[in-house]
């Protein structure tokens, strides 16, 4: 089915339903920077935009809420169905991944304020690529939504590994600081927990836009997902020459 | 349930369709006429055994003209006639020569509004056995009996039989034409709007006995109301125009048509 549809007979339903899209954009902006100011926060140590990330964050929590009581008052009231239950059910689920997403961001964000205690030796040119592509992937999925664009949707599925593979390279790197030196512990530690929230904002990202393309389209989107955290398995090599999972 | 082999392939296929019961009544080609007007045009389509199908679709879109035609009640209007075929228990009822009162006991149908016979509950519900069979009295009694149990009625009639059926009930009289209808042990029951009637409780009651009744029963239902629909039916046919344009199970149907005007339809858009 394609995401043409005309106007509903009832204006006052149609109503609703932009209300909603509209509630649901509104939150993906409230989100986009909620992580701008958090890629800030890291980038450039700016502890006022790290504030400003972390106090945004019950403002999102609300819209969330507000969007919940407008697809149940929706779904009681209307029974929607075709297009417009897959637009109301996504819009529901879209919100749930948005609030996380904006979660990940304050946390990025107040991890960075204690980041910013310490003279970090090395680049942080890594986990700078890889907020600039959370980042783009975020926008893109928030103006997906906006069109309800589900090749847009497909776009951002399919870059979510990239992302993965820069979270896996961190990851790796930041080992090797630690093991470097135990006073790089502290501050890598938190860095490794920015890199894993950048990775569950992408990974959040990509249920929007599988969300998205199920409630434009009627379709699942096909083949494997794209998955490539691999850290789970990641190997470090002790001085020794002996190796161990990062789980010893 | 024989059908001819010749009809055996499916011309319009359903998405989604889970196992495929057989088919209790299958319509091919059917074109249908009202004096100069076409009211069907070139209806394929097949009515699982065991299933309840919904037939949708805005006024005048041919829904309840198909109905008619699967117990040929056109018959009894002139200027009225169906080409096509319709096979039912492997025999096509629109021959020539098929006799509409036998065929109509293989064909039971419901309507709208409650019609009882201005007579007890009890001859509502034996009347038409005894136009079709000669059965011993305590042997009639015990179909009427069955006949009101599969119609979720007898616990509220039993011990007025004798009362006159325009005593009951709307919803109440709908459950005895439904008795009445399955008294006779057709294959296949037709509704036609059977709760528009009703009040929601009454309407609830009919559908849970439409989902009981299936067991039994090819179940054919034509209703406006499309959560009707998607509570009842195993699988939905919308029309427009005369035309079937799309035969899918409810699930898909309701979540994800797969036709531009379906959409529109279900989801209050067509103008």
């Amino acid at each position: 089915m394609s995401e043409s549809a005309g106007q509903h007979l009832v204006k006052s339903y149609e109503q609703q339903l932009s209300r909603l899209h509209d509630k649901v954009v509104e939150m993906g902006g409230a989100v986009e920077n909620q992580l701008v100011e958090a890629a800030a926060a890291v980038l450039e140590k700016d502890s006022e935009a790290a504030m400003r990330a972390v106090e945004a964050d019950p403002g999102v929590d609300a819209i969330e809420r507000e969007i919940e009581q407008m697809v149940i008052r929706l779904i009681a009231l209307r029974q929607p169905l075709a297009v417009d239950l897959r637009q109301i059910v996504g819009a529901l689920k879209i919100s749930t991944d948005l609030e996380r997403i904006g979660d990940y961001a304050a946390n990025v964000a107040k991890r960075s304020i204690v980041l910013n205690q310490y003279n970090l030796p090395y680049s942080l040119a890594g986990l700078a690529n890889m907020l600039m592509r959370v980042q783009d992937n975020l926008k893109l999925t928030i103006d997906a939504v906006g069109d309800n664009d589900a090749e847009k949707a497909v776009e951002v599925w399919r870059s979510d590994e990239m992302v993965d593979d820069i979270y896996n390279a961190i990851f790796r790197e930041l080992i090797t600081y630690m093991m470097e030196d135990p006073r790089n512990i502290t501050p890598c530690t938190h860095l490794l927990f920015i890199a894993k929230n950048l990775e569950r904002i992408g990974d959040h990202a990509t249920n929007i836009a599988e969300t998205l393309h199920y409630a434009v389209r009627g379709e699942i989107i096909l083949g494997n997902r794209p998955k490539g955290d691999t850290s789970a398995y990641a190997v470090v090599r002790h001085k020794d020459g002996t190796t161990g999972t990062d789980q010893e | 349930m024989s059908i001819a082999p010749s009809i055996r392939m499916k011309i319009m296929t359903e998405t989604g369709a889970t196992t495929a019961a057989p088919v209790g009544v299958s319509v091919r080609s059917l074109n249908f006429f009202y004096g100069p007007n076409q009211a069907l045009r070139n209806v394929s389509v097949d009515f699982r055994a065991k299933e309840a199908t919904a037939l949708i679709g805005p006024s005048g879109c041919g829904k309840s003209t198909l109905l008619r035609v699967l117990n040929r009640m056109y018959d009894l209007y002139p200027g009225q006639r169906a080409e096509g075929q319709v096979w039912i228990d492997g025999r096509d009822i629109l021959a020539a020569g098929v006799d509409a009162t036998g065929l109509r006991r293989h064909v039971g149908m419901v309507f709208q509004k409650p019609t009882p016979f201005p007579k007890s509950i009890y001859e509502n519900v034996a009347f038409g056995i005894r136009l079709h069979e000669k059965l011993p009295r305590a042997t009639l009694d015990e179909r009427v009996q069955w006949a009101l149990t599969r119609a979720a009625l007898w616990d509220e009639v039993k011990d007025r039989l004798s009362a006159s059926a325009l005593g009951l009930s709307g919803g109440q009289q709908q459950r005895l034409c439904i008795a009445r209808s399955i008294a006779v042990r057709p294959e296949v029951i037709l509704l036609d709007e059977p709760t528009s009637a009703l009040d929601p409780i009454s309407t609830l009651k009919i559908e849970e006995l439409i989902d009981e009744l299936k067991e039994d029963f090819t179940i054919v239902i034509v209703t406006h109301n499309m959560q009707q629909a998607a509570r009842c039916a195993d699988r939905v046919a919308f029309f427009y125009l005369g035309e079937l344009v799309e035969f899918a199970t409810a699930e898909d149907l309701f979540t994800r048509p797969r036709e531009k005007r379906t959409q529109e339809y279900v989801t209050g858009r067509f103008s």
